[in-house]
């Protein structure tokens, strides 16, 4: 088909700037109602709290030997993963240490200050290793240096009454100098 | 067309069809435009590499949809979906194989195609917008990479995903809020799947599109940027560069295709049946937060940044910035600015160098991170031997080792740069082993999600949870192993292990062998029975050596029946053929008053629970889980209970150490009790 003659385009009208105006706001009124809501739905994650960050039990005194080699425990607790509740699960690991004849116990968490991997405990060389980018703390959670970690091995707050053991379970924000809990 | 020249071409149905929809649509303009380009100085190879990121794109896009209308992102039904697919879906391997590797050729095609730019200087004016935007698709495509890895929500994806996002949140200001709005909250969970999946099949693809579209204008509006000088002369895009084009695209395929299928040739030859487990993609054993993870390693394309971090050892919390966020987004950012250092004198030099250093670099770290990890596969672990023997003699004590070398500096030097070398190889060392446990744990958890009974609604991590053989040996491991050896007294690491241990072996506990050596006078006060505990000067172990040994009393058919008649009562796994006849008769002699009956209770025998254990159903899963939770229950050893803990009893207020499960899974690993595959 050939292309038809060409059709001068009509005059500009008096009112062409109310009309932009309208067009304009009423367009981007049009899009970015969606745009808000979404925004809004993708948002909801930053309003959501960890559910762990009391005292949980952990273990009985005694079975933390008092030779001042940390040992592995699970830290157990109910959970919930948006819709699904989970009864006693697992939700982490805590290493407890007693020296010789203590009372007291220090715990660390498991978890790697560095990028969040998580950290084992090398019985032969007496230190904690990271399988992830190498890094060794001391038993009682010190830097080795050179490390990649920024800090180090998180300590948590622990109490023995009557015999047993809980942990003040938190999670900390890896890679920074500082040890800032998550909310 | 007929054969007889007409002076008025008839035209057929077919050929007036297409001029309906040319005249209305104007395609065949459009058809030409796209087909008839010219290319200067004839079709060459080096130009293939832009349409194979296409058929790689669209490979992908092919196969990623069918995959999405198999999978399902939640963490009960995403590792079990895959498993499906991979497992137990008609082509389900083929496909997932062909994405899996399509997705690592596309990286590499990636890095071709910006050298191939870079190298031809395609990025100056005017196409320096064009150039811009195939950085933005590069990142594009490696942001499908890293979120598709978490995907299958194996241990594999679901630990280098959090190292990953961890790795996010250091991002200035905004980085904690951002991570946690990638995750989807403040934990790992469902709403990672999706925020994952709806980024890898909607958001970074859709986008990828729009930006491929305007890519791709922008490249025909410029035309192809010949490589210079032209001695040919100019020819078209169809068929001349096209066919370059179509061969280039069958040997990326070709590739993948092998890579997917090199395991099924390698089966074929060794003569084994074709497993789908090995065919294309890996699936690891399904994500466990509370199962740490030794072996996570991003993707092979991901591993120099991952060998990066470990650069700036040292450095603090500024190191992990640098590693992570500043030196890649430099590098990047340098990158976007090659159009307008193009202008500079040598500023094209610069660029084609960069870009190789980049690239060499990526290589270089790329290549450290493996011979990192798999250092202890040509060390010479011998050579080392020295070193970890002082390690261990001085208990790593600096000041002791020091003065075993005779406090010389220079040889404590010398001993502390071995003691790292030893370090490299041990650490390489744990990451074989965790590689290991990692594939028998993903095999294990086929094995389970193919049994008859499918997968549980609360998914595979629950099948694995209340497996035996998954769960006995950690739970053991954890709980029992400071006491109980579990070895094969046959097995060349026996002797040691029993040495150290101060309760009876339970290997095969309750089977006939274990039995027989409990009534062999030369074996009962020995490590593998009671010789390390508090009962080793105990009643049964002089009765054992003094009375069984006596042929007058106890004839050695007789101590043969009582064995088999014990195995009969625990009737483990592996012990189904005892003969009836002696069973009896050794249950006879079990319950005989005169005889075992004088102090346990056996049969219907009338001799109380309480002095010795109780032999009724001995070593049985029931009597198992008895002794487990309770072993100062009457029915084992109310008075003479050697330091064995009450593992299933709650002190006031408390909890017990082990749960009602748990017992019972460690009852079941110890009998042999488990799933076994066909």
């Amino acid at each position: 088909m050939a292309d038809p003659a060409p059709v001068p385009p009509p005059a500009d009208a008096r009112r062409s700037f109310l009309t932009k105006l309208m067009a304009m706001v009423g367009g981007g009124l049009a899009t970015l109602t969606p745009v808000a809501a979404g925004v809004w739905m993708t948002l909801d994650p930053l309003r959501r709290k960890s559910s762990a960050a009391s005292f949980l039990p952990i273990t009985k005194l005694e079975s933390v030997p008092d030779d001042g080699l940390p040992r592995q425990f699970p830290v157990i607790a109910d959970r919930n993963d948006a819709w699904t509740g989970f009864a006693a699960e697992p939700i982490g690991a805590v290493y407890l240490r007693r020296e010789q004849g203590s009372d007291t116990i220090e715990a660390v968490s498991a978890t790697c200050p560095h990028a969040g991997c998580f950290i084992e405990l090398d019985k032969r060389d007496r230190c904690f290793r990271c399988p992830c980018h190498n890094s060794v703390f001391t038993l009682d959670g010190g830097i080795v240096s050179p490390s990649p970690s920024p800090r180090t091995m998180d300590s948590l707050e622990c109490e023995v009454r009557d015999g047993r053991v809980a942990v003040k379970w938190e999670n900390y924000y890896s890679g920074i100098a500082e040890k800032v809990a998550r909310p | 067309m007929s054969d007889a020249p007409a002076p008025h071409t008839r035209r057929g149905p077919l050929a007036k069809l297409a001029d309906f929809f040319d005249d209305r649509t104007g395609y065949r303009a459009v058809v030409h435009e796209a087909l008839y380009e010219r290319v200067p100085g004839g079709a060459r190879w080096r130009y293939v590499w832009g349409s194979s990121l296409v058929f790689a794109f669209i490979t992908q896009m092919v196969t990623g949809l069918v995959l999405w209308s198999s999978y399902s992102a939640s963490a009960q039904t995403a590792w079990e979906s895959v498993y499906f697919i991979q497992h137990e879906m008609a082509g389900g391997w083929l496909v997932r194989g062909i994405h899996h590797v399509m997705a690592q050729a596309m990286v590499v095609l990636l890095a071709l195609h910006l050298m191939q730019v870079v190298i031809d200087g395609a990025y100056r004016a005017p196409r320096e917008v064009n150039f811009w935007l195939g950085l933005i698709l590069m990142q594009l495509v490696l942001g499908m990479a890293l979120t598709g890895y978490l995907l299958p929500w194996d241990q594999k994806g679901y630990w280098a995903t959090r190292v990953a996002t961890n790795l996010a949140g250091l991002v200035p200001l905004i980085g904690p809020s951002l991570q946690q709005l990638v995750v989807g909250g403040p934990d790992y969970g469902h709403h990672t799947l999706t925020r994952f999946f709806a980024l890898h099949a909607g958001f970074l693809p859709g986008t990828l599109i729009a930006f491929l579209v305007v890519h791709l204008t922008l490249f025909r509006k410029h035309g192809l940027c010949a490589k210079q000088p032209i001695t040919k002369p100019d020819c078209m895009f169809w068929p001349d560069q096209v066919l370059k084009d179509v061969v280039a695209m069958l040997a990326v395929l070709a590739v993948v295709l092998g890579v997917i299928l090199l395991p099924a040739v390698r089966a074929m030859v060794e003569g084994r049946p074709i497993d789908p487990g090995e065919l294309g993609a890996e699936l690891g054993a399904p994500a466990d937060p509370s199962q740490p993870y030794a072996a996570a390693r991003p993707e092979w394309y991901f591993l120099f940044l991952f060998q990066f971090l470990k650069v700036f050892e040292g450095w603090g919390a500024d190191g992990e910035f640098l590693g992570a966020i500043v030196v890649p987004g430099a590098v990047l950012g340098a990158m976007f600015l090659m159009p307008l250092i193009g202008r500079w004198k040598l500023g094209h030099r610069f660029n084609v160098l960069f870009t190789v250093a980049i690239l060499v670099g990526a290589g270089l770290l790329t290549a450290m991170a493996l011979r990192e990890d798999y250092a202890a596969v040509w060390a010479d672990r011998e050579a080392y031997a020295h070193v970890e023997q002082l390690i261990e003699e001085t208990g790593n004590d600096p000041e002791k080792i020091a003065a075993a070398l005779g406090n010389d500096d220079t040889r404590i030097a010398e001993f502390r740069a071995e003691a790292r070398e030893l370090e490299a190889i041990r650490r390489s060392e744990a990451f074989f082993a965790a590689v290991e446990q990692a594939e028998a744990d993903a095999h294990r958890a086929v094995e389970l999600a193919g049994r008859p009974e499918r997968i549980p609604p609360g998914g595979a991590l629950e099948l694995i949870r209340t497996d035996p053989l998954s769960q006995g040996p950690k739970l053991f491991a954890q709980h029992c192993s400071s006491c109980h050896a579990h070895v094969d007294p046959a097995a060349p690491e026996a002797a040691e292990l029993l040495a150290a241990s101060s309760a009876a072996n339970l290997y095969r506990f309750g089977s006939a062998a274990w039995a027989r050596g409990l009534l062999d006078p030369e074996q009962v006060a020995g490590p593998a029975y009671f010789g390390n505990t508090a009962h080793a000067e105990d009643d049964m172990v002089s009765y054992v050596t003094d009375d069984m040994s006596d042929r007058d009393s106890w004839s050695e058919e007789q101590i043969e029946a009582v064995a088999v008649a014990l195995a009969a009562e625990a009737a483990v796994v592996g012990d189904e053929s005892l003969d009836p006849a002696i069973v009896e008769q050794g249950r006879a002699l079990m319950a005989d008053e005169e005889r075992c009956g004088s102090c346990h209770h056996a049969g219907d025998n009338e001799t109380e629970n309480g002095y010795a254990p109780d032999l009724a159903g001995w070593a049985g899963r029931e009597w198992l889980i008895g002794i487990i939770t309770n072993p100062n229950h009457e029915r084992f050893y109310p008075e003479t209970n050697d330091r064995m803990p009450s593992f299933g009893v709650a002190e006031e207020g408390g909890v017990p150490a082990l749960s009602e499960t748990q017992i019972g899974l460690i009852a079941d690993w110890l009998r042999g009790e488990w799933y076994r595959g066909e």
